[in-house]
């Protein structure tokens, strides 16, 4: 049944494009205004490009929460989930795949591209990588935590990123100092397998939240 | 078996017809502990005349403590007077820390017991709690500028105080965002759980990230590296602030339960009319 209802969110994710393509557009729009902002100096681009692609692909990844749950919420599907049989910590889950399927892959997918046109090296270009997939892993989950808690409240959209950003902080310190240190070819492992933690952490605890949450809200 | 908690509302107005109701069969378990100061009126009386006190106390310690360490205690010997920001700025640190937790306590009690209490005391911590955050932070960047020579550096303390200060925010507003308050009582509580279980993972981050501030001068396990002189009065200092901020909190609680019962007569008056 968690196949069918995946199937079902990724069907209607699909043909309901525009929000993961806004998010994507976003995301590309954001890191090219850099370089008119701080100058085209190549040097400089290839130093801030992994932390302006970490801080984009944070605020990217926000902007399609808000409908998450919100457009399930409206019609009443989300009831009908919530009945389904799945616990409300499956039916987080669900939208936590959902939502890293349809916009934290695009993101990942994007931001290579995004890397090299800030001209990043290729080692710091390939653990920026590797800190982006645990790193948007992690975003889709506390992120479904966040659209969970706001189901249902006034300005939700609003209250989401100030509910995100800071609890998501870690990850984007992880993930930046992981890419500086393979640029200046210190040892990364380590905040890449912090980045690993959070995600183990995160990945049975925000389900949890976000189930407790969903369960509050109908 | 716990005891049923009715809404505040509820109860102010239908508490004379529960209670015949309920007299005519069998008298209800008396509620022990905490619980019974989920009647609200039972916590107004306690609130009356606990408050007086703790608010004079904390009072006077604060300005004992202030006068102390900002006029009799020694300059620093490399910050010179500088250190005397100290005085204001450690208590509203551990304060800004202490509420948190205290958002928290307040979370399990209202998601494991339904304390109403708790709900309304998580309401009213928060903005004091995010008040002592700000001082901390304006205080620390005043302090910055003659000791470090800028008022802001990305370090690791003033950065998680500055990610804390947003939780604080955070919590503010998801808590006042429903239109039906049960709701944002919990889901305020899970976010206030999720940050309690982050603060520790952002601490720890930011502190990997960078780090200019001093390290701690005091903690439990250790003897403090300070002059007994500075540190006397930065702990009456901090037990004044400590005993305001209960006086405040308890205030505001006082007055939001009063604001609640002055809305139920309205309600009933208007019903009846």
């Amino acid at each position: 049944m968690f196949a069918d209802l995946l199937r079902r969110e990724l069907r209607l994710g699909l043909r309901h494009a525009a929000d993961s393509v806004a998010a994507l557009l976003f995301f590309v729009v954001v890191t090219a205004l850099f370089p008119l902002g701080v100058g085209p100096e190549p040097k400089l681009l290839a130093r801030i490009g992994p932390g302006v692609i970490w801080v984009a692909a944070l605020l990217a990844a926000i902007l399609p929460l808000d409908r998450l749950f919100g457009a399930d919420a409206e019609d009443g599907s989300l009831d009908l989930l919530l009945l389904s049989g799945l616990p409300p910590a499956g039916v987080a889950i669900l939208k936590a795949c959902a939502h890293w399927l349809l916009t934290g892959l695009p993101l990942l997918l994007a931001s290579g591209p995004v890397a090299i046109m800030f001209g990043v090296e290729p080692a710091p270009f390939a653990v920026l990588m590797l800190g982006l997939l645990p790193g948007t892993l992690v975003l889709s989950l506390l992120g479904t935590a966040a659209a969970a808690l706001v189901v249902g409240a006034r300005r939700g959209g609003v209250l989401l990123p100030l509910l995100v950003l800071p609890l998501a902080t870690p990850v984007l310190i992880m993930g930046t100092l992981a890419a500086e240190a393979a640029r200046t070819d210190a040892p990364y492992a380590a905040p890449l397998l912090v980045l690993g933690a959070l995600l183990a952490l995160c990945a049975p605890f925000c389900p949890l939240a976000a189930g407790a949450a969903l369960r509050q809200s109908v | 078996m716990l005891p049923c908690f009715k809404p505040f509302g509820l109860q102010t107005t239908g508490s004379l017809l529960y209670r015949t109701a309920v007299d005519a069969t069998v008298s209800p378990p008396r509620p022990r502990g905490w619980h019974r100061f989920a009647n609200p009126g039972q916590f107004l009386r306690l609130a009356a005349r606990v408050t007086p006190p703790v608010a004079w106390a904390g009072g006077i310690l604060t300005a004992v403590g202030l006068f102390w360490g900002l006029f009799i205690a020694p300059a620093d010997w490399q910050q010179g007077n500088a250190v005397r920001i100290m005085y204001l700025h450690v208590p509203s640190a551990w304060l800004a820390s202490a509420g948190y937790m205290a958002l928290a306590a307040c979370a399990v009690a209202s998601l494991v017991w339904r304390h109403p209490l708790a709900d309304l005391a998580a309401v009213e911590i928060g903005p004091v709690g995010a008040a002592f955050a700000a001082l901390c932070l304006v205080t620390g960047s005043l302090w910055g500028r003659p000791t470090w020579g800028t008022y802001w550096v990305w370090d690791a303390r003033l950065t998680s105080m500055l990610v804390l200060f947003f939780l604080y925010l955070g919590h503010i507003a998801l808590i006042r965002a429903f239109d039906d308050p049960q709701r944002g009582y919990r889901a305020a509580s899970i976010l206030a759980l999720i940050g309690v279980v982050d603060l520790p993972i952002i601490h720890f981050s930011v502190q990997w990230w960078n780090t200019l501030h001093q390290g701690n001068s005091i903690s439990l396990t250790s003897a403090p590296k300070m002059y007994i002189g500075m540190l006397a009065p930065l702990m009456v200092s901090a037990l004044g602030f400590t005993l305001l901020f209960a006086a405040l909190v308890l205030a505001r609680l006082s007055a939001a339960v009063m604001e609640r019962r002055t809305r139920a007569v309205l309600l009933a008056e208007v019903r009846s009319a």
